[in-house]
Formats: structure tokens, C-alpha cells, sequence
């Protein structure tokens, strides 16, 4: 069986047997799940041809609703791996964080992160814009469940608000792609003796009529794949949804928004918005950058007043994300490979860090850095761990952080040179401006996170009003807490210090992409994609 | 007159099972009352297998009867589980008791089951129409009986005012559409479908056509519940019991889009004369009505569906907003006749979709009651279906299924049935009004989401009056077997979506120059090759 399809069957099988296991059973069988598909994805990393990592491998596909031009098709590149193995290293991680967390409904929760992980995945492993969507659009189902039964006191509200913002602006993405399947299905033009073949959401194939597309058109598709995007990302005018969000979920829900969800937007904007319609990113990739710089300079002011640790910490995504796009719309070698990279270290980062506020949640009951402070007496483990993902999410040069930020702005700096492609110069061209007014957002996250790890880790022990020790875990951290904490830590020292592996695995698959982007900006330029080459239209139509 | 009579067999089916029912009803018997559900269904199943046999047509779309009346058969049969028990209840428990003798001139059991199968007969006939006339009365024969089971279908004095106000308003709206009818034949001196196409083609479209055109669109958007005829809506649905609701969401609403299929397809032959334009199927001033009235109706339904806290009112304007995302179905039109441009057949399956996801939601309802202070209650309460998921399980899930399926959440059914809508319409060019379904499907999210919060993630309410399970299993049945064909018919929805595509073709697409498929066979459908 194709790995990729193991590692999305393997949770929900995990998931209904949740659903039929004793409840005191459940986290067992969850963690089991979990940790069969970070076997199956380890088979994979083993499997994966890294010299080749451009090309789509463990390709797999059936007809299904072939009147639609459907096929359940998987595929990866080492992009879309990558992002895979993140999902499935924080599945165990937020299975075990939740051991303690979660006393009431466990089945529940249980069987729900397994679905949730099981549709992440295939967002992650479809070719098939219409599969990559059905998985886009259920992941919101089991995070609605999550946050609304598993949150905190105004969890209806986070919910809904999640549900609808997320739901609205991916309605008008899918609007977007229908368009552009439509766009290919003409230029294959009207086939009788293919009667149904005409349509096709096949990516690869996609991608390809995409570009054909006129100016206008490009533009027009670029907004409605914005709309889904950008909230799912979540850039700044519609940002709203996720600090109420994440203050509101489980720690398990925190980690998985930060970590995975919130990348389905960035993936979706690598994945779809740059190949299909590269001329119009490069048309506007001012103006996305500039959305993303006031993102992150806002949400670090708005951070900075924060008292409320997760309210912070989400705030804080919202600006990280906005150097990840930065460098996505940066249209370099150096801003894509950053963005990626972002992507993973953001998930693990961010993640480390919810977990972190989790844990401290569990044992104090309070969020807000009012009421508790000075943990370093109490809690040396905890205290340690805390500065070490903080470090690593101001961007601590030989941590992770460090290392994708730089690249981002770096993009940014060296951005607007792809061949004078664009008329003009100056604020409608990226460029060191654009780079150095978002550099000012990792000042200003060095001084909102250090000011909160000042408050909390540091200074005189502070306990919020009728504080007594939790029942089972002790006062610092256990062994299954710092047991889940280790491989993020791991990974988090091992990127910033030698992030070479993960680069050079990014780089075909990057400059594939800004060979299709350049190469639509130069018109006349012949783009040269590695791997398929083979047009797979229908004879007689396009070439 | 009589080689019609090879399309009308299911027809005929049905009129043969409403006249045993109508004499069974009345039975001293209490078992051969108890059959009329029974015979009901086995005349509906007949029709069904009856309808795939039907030939083609020399009608305007050709191959539309076989998919149509068969789909009709099908959720015919689901609506006919949920009516089980619907009237009569209570004078079969005091017979049963002794308290009084059967007496035939107080039973309700033999009209509603025989009006019920009028209603899918006439229903049956709108699909078989071949012109005005026949079009008329067909729309007739399925909404008077309607009217009837609307007012017999509870006991409560708002199902009286519902009835009289269901009838009234159709009479209204039936006044307007055949005062159109009469200008369509005035305007072309035909009223046979394919003599007025051939006279419009010919001689274009004149001002009294055109008047008679939207006229009759207008007065049909009664039946499918559209702007500016849905005022009736809320009140009749909620007066209504909820199975008899539950079928006058897909009965009408069928029927209205198999007119408005006919008279749009028929006017389409006018299409180039009155400035169609490029890629539009329709005259302008035809279109550019429906455009408004589709994009109305999704608007209206979805917002005052969001202020609704009774779930039959809810869904009342939900089914108002179905309509609407229908109607873009038929702006966008029949294209080149594939499934993905084609507008025609994703109304046509939207309709099965919304056949089926909608018992779901009603049969909830109708399986919940409460003893009120005048009999059995239905519970409509969006509070009342709290903590469904802990308390009864197969109820909550069905709920929540459907709910979600109806949302548009994919991989469920109610997504594959949104998807062609906006294939057919972007391909037609239609881009805003695609945005506005878009916007729309959003603004719908809002108050779905209610229907499966209340029963999936909220807790039961400990101060509210207890409910009990309705004794009438067919309705669990029902209910049941609605939300296994939400994710049934999402995975095997290929057959469906390629009847329907067959059945959405117009005369013109049927030529083999075109579509490849001969003109009176059936369109042999090309497996593409495996990639």
C-alpha cells in the first residue's frame, strides 16, 4: 500500500477504534495510532529520493466521480514530506500533552484529533485540487469539535468564529480553482470521444494550463485564492479569528492550529497561488508583502500589551506567518527556501511554546502573566525549556528561528531583480525597504517575548490567589512532559545549528517554482520543470 | 394521443396504487388500513423501475423522464416512510382502546396516502409534459392535493391557518403562471414545447412571449419557494407536521424546476435574437430575471434563516435558499451538455441531493414529540435537540450528517451536489452570481452550524420538558437511512451524476455532431482512459 495513504488511514483506523475502546483505554490507542504514522512516515523519509526531490513521488491515484474529472490522487515532494512529518510528529506530542489535560468526553477528543490529523495529512499528500480541498475544508470539523468542546469559558464563540471566518474565505477560494480547472478544461477544448475526460483537477495539470491564463484573469483568480489563504494563514485584516481561537482551544488544539493548520495557508499560497498565477504574485506582491509587513509589525505592538501568555503567543504567530509570506512573495531562491522553512520551524516553535503554556495552565489555572511569575524558582525544568523555545521563536541565531527569518528577510532584500519583470521601481517593487521595515518586527518580538519571559520565568515567585499543587503531576515538569518537549527541543537546536539537510532537500523544489514564476514574468523564457515534463493533455489539444 | 401512453407507464403505476389505497383506507379492517403505506410503496417502486425503461421523448430534452421520474420514485419512497403515522394516530389508539368504533366518514388515512400519490403522479406528469397545457395541469394535480395533507397533517389550529394560506397563495401563484401560459400561447399561437421553440427560432421572440415567459417563471416560483413567492414558506412549514414539510420541500420545489427546465429550455430557442449574447443560453431580459431571483432568493433565504430559533422555520429558509443556489443552475444552462458545464443536469442532481439530505433533518424533528396540552407535539425547538448525540445517538448523527452534508461540508453529499452548480456556472461565465453562491454558502455555514452544534457538542437541557421517541419506526427509518445516503450516495454519486447529465441534455445536444449520442438512444457514456 502507498505510505501516504498508511499514514492518512492510520489514524482514522486508530480513530474508530478510539470510538469502540474503553474510555480509559482511549489515549492508548490514540498514541498507538499516532505513532504508526510516524513510523509509516519515517518509511517514507527513507523511501523519498532526496536527490530528486522536485519530482512527485509515491504517486498513487484511482478514478473516482469520473464524470467529474475526479481522481483520489497522492503524491508528495520533499516540501510537502517535510510538512507531513511535522503533522505526524506533533500527532504522540499532542496525544500525550493531552494525558492530564483531558479528563471529561476522552473519546471523543481522542477519536477527533485522529480525524484531524488523518485530513491534515491529506491536504499534504493530495494531487488533486478537488481531494487537496475536501481535506482543506474537513480539517475544520474536528478543530470546530476541539475548540468548542474542549476549550476554555468562551469556547462557542472561538469556534464559530474559526468555523465561519475559515469556511467563508475557502468557499471563494474554491471558486477560484473551479475557475481554473475550468481555464484548462477550454484550452484542452471540446472532446467527444472524451466525453468526461475534459475536466481535470489533476495539479501537475493544472498548473500547467494556469499560467496561460490573461493578466486579469490571473489577478482575478489571485483574489479569490487570496480570500481563502489569507484567512487560513491568517494575514492581517482578517487575523481576527485566530488569537480567539487559540486562547480559547486546548493546548492540543493550540499546538496543532499553530502548527499545522495555520500552514495550510502558506502551503496553499506555495503550493497553488505562486505556480497558477505567477504573474499576478508578481504584479502584486507588493501589496501581499505590504499586508504581511503591517501584520507584523501590528500584531507585535498588539503583542507587547498582551498579558494574557497565549493570547501573546498567538498574536505572535500572526507576526511570524508574516515573514513566512514575505519571503513566499519574495519570489527568490532565498525568500522561498526561508518560507518553507519557516513553516517548520514556526510548527515547531510555536508549537513547543502552546505546550509550554499548557503545562504551566494545568498546574496555576491561570493564563495571564498578572497572576503568576518568577516559575524559575519553582519550576527550573519548565523555567529552562520556556527561555529555549522563546530563544528560538525571537530567532536566536543557532536556533531555528533564526535561520528561516533571516532567509525571509533576506528574500526581501534582495527581492525585485527577476529580470526587470516588473515596470517601476520603489514602493511597488520589493525590495531592502520592504526588508528592513519588517525587520523591525523581530526587534519588536525579541522585546515582547523576552518581556514575557522576564514576567513569568524570572523575578519574585508570584502564585495566583488559592494556588494549591495539582493532584498527579508534580510541581515541575514529569518525565512524559519533558519526554514530549525533548525531540521539538531536539529539532529546534538541530535546524538553527545545521539546517544544510533540509535546505538542500527545499532547493529543487524551490527553484522549480521560481522557474514557473520567473519564467512567466520573462514570457518567451521555456520552463524548464524537473521531473514531469511529459505534457499529459489530451492529443490533439494543447501541447 | 395514445402512443404517449409508452412514457406514461409509472404514471399510470401510481394512479392504479392511489385508487387501491383510496378503497383500503376506508376498510372496517384495521390490517387492510394498514397496508396503504405498503401499497404506496409498491406502486412508487414500480414506477421507479417502470421510469428507467421510459424511451426517449420527442420532447425538448429528450432523455429527461427516465432519470427524473425514477429520482422522483426514489425520494418518494423515503417521504413515504416519514409519513407513516401521520394522521389518524390518535383515532386508531381509541379504536384499539374501544373507546369508539371505526367509522369511515372521520378517518383521514385513505385521503392522505391517495393525495400523497396524486402529488407524485402530477409530479410524474410535470416531468412528462410536452406542453403548456399539460404542464398546467401537472403543476396542479401535485400541489392541490397538498394542500389537503398540509391541513389534515396535525391537529393544531396552525396547521388549519397554514393550509388555507398554502392554498390561497397557490392559487395566486397559479393564476399568474397560467395568465403567462396563456400569453406564451397568444404570443405563438402553439402550446406544445416544440412548436413554440420552432416558432421562436423562427420568428423570434415578441413583447407578449416575453411577458408570458416571465409571468410564468414568477408564478413558478411559488412551488420552488423562490423571491418573490416564498412568503408562504415559513408559516406552512412550521404549520405543517414535519413529515408533510419534509415532502413539500422536494414535491413543489421538483416539480416548479422541472417547469422551469421545460419553459427555460424552450425559450432558449429565442436565445440569439433578443441579444443572448456570447455564452448566454437565454434572452437577456429571461435571464437577467432569473439572475436577480437567484440571487434574491439565496440572500433572503440564508438571512432570515440565521434569525430562526424553530427548526422547522430554519429550514424553511433554508429550503428557500436551496432554490436559490437551483436557480443558478438554470442561468448557467446546459453548455455543451457534459455534467460539468451543464446547469440542467446539476439541478436535476441537486435535486435527488436535496431529496435526501432533506428527510434527514425533518425526520429528526418528526421523530421527537412531547405531550402538549392538545395531543402529541412535534418538538421544533433548536434547544430541543440539545445533547441529541448523547441522548439518541442515531437521531444526533443523522442530524448532524445531514446538517453538515446540507452546509456543504465535503467529502458529503450536499458538496458534490454544490460542485457541479459551480462548475456549470463558471463555465456559462456566470462569475458574480458564482461569488454571490459563494458568499451565500457562507452566510448558510452560520445556521447549519447551529443544527449540529445543538446536538453534537452542547449538553441536554435538565429543565426541559421531557420528549419521547415518536412509536412510528418508519420515520427512525427514514431518518436513517437519509443520512447513510448522504455518505452512500458521496461516494457512488458517479451513476447519478451521469443519469442526470443524460437527462439534462437539450434536442439540440442530443445530435450526434455534438454530444455523440444518438438521438433516441441512450447517450453511451465514454469511460475516460486511465491515466
Amino acid at each position: 500500500m502507498n505510505v501516504l495513504v498508511l499514514m492518512i488511514l492510520l489514524p482514522l483506523l486508530a480513530a474508530a477504534v478510539v470510538v469502540y475502546a474503553p474510555a480509559r483505554r482511549a489515549k492508548w490507542v490514540a498514541l498507538t495510532g499516532t505513532l504508526a504514522a510516524g513510523l509509516a512516515c519515517l518509511l517514507a523519509f527513507f523511501a523519498f529520493d532526496w536527490a530528486d526531490a522536485a519530482t512527485i513521488q509515491f504517486q498513487a491515484s484511482r478514478p473516482w466521480l469520473p464524470t467529474l474529472g475526479l481522481e483520489l490522487s497522492v503524491g508528495v515532494d520533499s516540501v510537502a514530506l517535510l510538512l507531513i512529518a511535522l503533522t505526524v510528529l506533533l500527532g504522540p506530542i499532542c496525544v500525550l500533552a493531552s494525558f492530564t489535560g483531558i479528563t471529561g468526553k476522552v473519546k471523543t477528543y481522542y477519536a477527533w484529533l485522529l480525524v484531524l490529523q488523518a485530513a491534515m495529512t491529506g491536504v499534504f499528500a493530495a494531487r488533486d485540487l478537488i481531494v487537496f480541498y475536501t481535506c482543506f475544508e474537513f480539517t475544520l470539523v474536528p478543530m470546530y469539535v476541539l475548540i468548542a468542546l474542549y476549550g476554555s469559558s468562551n469556547r462557542a464563540k472561538a469556534a464559530t468564529k474559526f468555523f465561519l471566518f475559515t469556511f467563508t474565505g475557502s468557499v471563494i477560494a474554491l471558486a477560484g480553482l473551479i475557475y481554473v480547472a475550468w481555464f484548462n478544461a477550454t484550452l484542452v477544448g471540446y472532446d467527444p470521444a472524451l466525453l468526461h475526460g475534459t475536466w481535470t483537477f489533476d495539479i501537475a495539470t493544472l498548473e500547467r494550463a494556469a499560467r496561460e491564463m490573461s493578466a486579469s484573469q490571473q489577478a482575478w483568480v489571485l483574489a479569490a485564492l487570496l480570500a481563502g489563504f489569507a484567512v487560513k494563514v491568517p494575514l492581517f485584516p482578517v487575523h481576527t479569528w485566530l488569537p480567539l481561537a487559540h486562547t480559547e482551544a486546548p493546548t492540543a488544539g493550540s499546538v496543532i492550529l499553530a502548527g499545522v493548520l495555520l500552514k495550510l495557508g502558506t502551503y496553499g499560497l506555495y503550493r497553488f497561488v505562486l505556480p497558477f498565477v505567477p504573474d499576478a504574485v508578481v504584479e502584486y506582491a507588493w501589496l501581499i508583502a505590504g499586508v504581511s509587513i503591517v501584520g507584523i509589525l501590528y500584531a507585535g505592538l498588539v503583542c507587547w500589551v498582551q498579558t494574557d501568555i497565549k493570547k501573546l503567543i498567538a498574536y505572535s504567530s500572526v507576526a511570524h506567518l508574516g515573514f513566512c509570506v514575505l519571503g513566499l512573495v519574495a519570489l527568490n531562491s532565498a525568500g522561498l527556501t526561508g518560507a518553507v522553512l519557516y513553516m517548520l520551524n514556526h510548527g515547531l516553535s510555536t508549537g513547543a511554546l502552546f505546550l509550554m503554556v499548557g503545562m504551566m495552565y494545568e498546574r496555576y489555572h491561570t493564563r495571564s502573566m498578572d497572576e503568576v511569575g518568577g516559575l524559575a524558582s519553582k519550576m527550573p525544568i519548565w523555567s529552562s525549556f520556556m527561555l529555549f523555545f522563546v530563544l528560538a521563536s525571537v530567532g536566536l541565531p543557532g536556533l531555528n528561528g533564526f535561520v528561516s527569518e533571516f532567509l525571509c528577510l533576506l528574500g526581501a532584500f534582495q527581492a525585485g531583480d527577476w529580470g526587470g519583470a516588473v515596470g517601476g521601481t520603489g514602493l511597488f517593487t520589493l525590495g531592502p525597504w520592504y526588508a528592513a521595515v519588517a525587520g523591525l518586527g523581530m526587534i519588536i518580538a525579541a522585546m515582547y517575548l523576552l518581556y514575557m519571559t522576564g514576567r513569568i520565568v524570572f523575578g519574585e515567585y508570584r502564585e495566583p490567589a488559592g494556588h494549591h499543587e495539582h493532584d498527579v503531576l508534580p510541581t515541575d515538569l514529569n518525565w512524559r512532559e519533558i519526554g514530549l518537549l525533548l525531540p521539538l527541543a531536539a529539532l529546534c537546536l538541530g535546524l538553527g545549528v545545521y539546517p544544510t539537510p533540509v535546505l538542500r532537500a527545499l532547493e529543487p523544489c524551490v527553484d522549480q517554482t521560481i522557474a514557473i514564476v520567473t519564467g512567466a514574468a520573462d514570457s518567451g523564457v521555456e520552463i524548464v520543470r524537473g521531473g514531469e515534463t511529459e505534457p499529459r493533455l489530451v492529443e490533439g489539444g494543447r501541447p | 394521443m395514445i402512443e404517449r401512453v409508452a412514457f406514461l407507464w409509472p404514471e399510470i403505476a401510481l394512479f392504479v396504487a392511489t385508487c387501491v389505497v383510496m378503497v383500503l383506507g376506508l376498510s372496517r379492517s384495521l390490517a387492510l388500513r394498514r397496508l396503504c403505506g405498503p401499497v404506496c410503496g409498491i406502486g412508487l417502486v414500480i414506477a421507479g423501475l417502470l421510469a428507467l425503461r421510459t424511451p426517449a421523448s420527442p420532447g425538448i430534452l429528450p432523455q429527461l423522464m427516465p432519470y427524473a421520474k425514477a429520482m422522483i420514485a426514489g425520494v418518494g419512497v423515503l417521504l413515504l416512510l416519514m409519513l407513516g403515522g401521520t394522521v389518524d394516530r390518535e383515532e386508531e389508539e381509541q379504536i384499539a382502546a374501544g373507546q369508539r368504533t371505526f367509522d369511515a366518514a372521520r378517518t383521514n388515512r385513505a385521503e392522505f396516502y391517495a393525495f400523497f400519490m396524486f402529488s407524485f403522479t402530477g409530479l410524474m406528469l410535470c416531468a412528462s409534459a410536452d406542453g403548456l397545457i399539460w404542464l398546467f395541469l401537472a403543476l396542479e394535480l401535485t400541489s392541490l392535493p397538498t394542500y389537503v395533507m398540509v391541513t389534515i397533517s396535525s391537529r393544531s389550529a396552525r396547521a388549519q391557518e397554514a393550509g388555507v394560506k398554502y392554498f390561497f397563495l397557490g392559487a395566486l401563484g397559479a393564476a399568474i403562471f397560467l395568465y403567462g401560459f396563456t400569453l406564451i400561447y397568444g404570443g405563438t399561437g402553439m402550446t406544445r414545447f416544440t412548436d413554440i421553440s420552432a416558432v421562436l427560432a423562427a420568428d423570434g421572440m415578441n413583447s407578449i412571449t416575453l411577458a408570458g415567459v416571465m409571468l410564468a417563471l414568477i408564478g413558478i416560483c411559488f412551488k420552488i419557494a423562490a423571491v418573490p413567492m416564498h412568503f408562504y414558506t415559513a408559516d406552512v412549514y412550521q404549520g405543517a407536521a414535519a413529515p408533510v414539510s419534509a415532502m413539500l420541500a422536494f414535491v413543489p420545489k421538483t416539480a416548479g424546476f422541472l417547469a422551469i427546465i421545460l419553459l427555460t429550455t424552450m425559450v432558449s430557442a429565442a436565445a440569439g435574437e433578443t441579444g443572448g449574447g456570447d455564452g448566454g443560453w437565454l434572452p437577456e431580459p429571461v435571464r437577467v430575471l432569473l439572475w436577480v431571483i437567484a440571487a434574491m432568493t439565496m440572500t433572503v433565504g440564508n438571512v432570515l434563516a440565521i434569525l430562526q430559533r424553530s427548526v422547522k422555520r430554519l429550514l424553511a429558509y433554508s429550503s428557500i435558499a436551496h432554490s436559490g443556489y437551483m436557480l443558478v443552475g438554470i442561468v448557467a444552462g446546459p453548455g455543451d451538455g457534459t455534467f460539468t458545464h451543464n446547469g440542467l443536469a446539476a439541478v436535476l442532481f441537486y435535486l435527488l441531493c436535496y431529496g435526501v439530505m432533506n428527510v434527514g433533518v425533518f425526520g429528526v424533528v418528526a421523530c421527537l414529540e412531547r405531550r402538549g396540552k392538545d395531543g402529541w407535539e412535534e418538538v421544533e425547538n433548536l434547544d430541543d435537540l440539545r445533547g441529541l448525540c448523547k441522548t439518541r445517538p442515531l437521531l444526533g448523527w443523522s442530524m448532524v450528517i445531514c446538517a453538515l452534508s446540507l452546509l456543504g461540508m465535503p467529502p458529503l453529499l450536499g458538496f458534490w451536489s454544490k460542485l457541479p452548480l459551480f462548475t456549470s456556472a463558471i463555465s456559462a461565465g456566470e462569475l458574480a452570481l458564482v461569488i454571490v453562491l459563494a458568499v451565500n454558502a457562507a452566510i448558510a455555514a452560520y445556521y447549519y452550524l447551529g443544527l449540529v452544534r445543538a446536538p453534537l457538542l452542547t449538553d441536554p437541557d435538565p429543565d426541559a420538558a421531557p420528549m419521547t421517541d415518536t412509536p412510528v419506526v418508519w420515520r427512525r427509518l427514514a431518518t436513517v437511512l437519509s443520512a447513510s445516503g448522504v455518505i452512500a450516495l458521496a461516494i457512488a454519486a458517479d451513476p447519478f451524476m451521469r443519469a442526470s447529465e443524460t437527462a439534462g441534455r437539450t434536442r439540440d445536444l442530443m445530435k450526434p455532431d455534438r454530444g455523440g449520442a444518438d438521438e433516441h438512444a441512450e447517450a453511451a457514456p465514454v469511460v475516460p482512459e486511465d491515466r
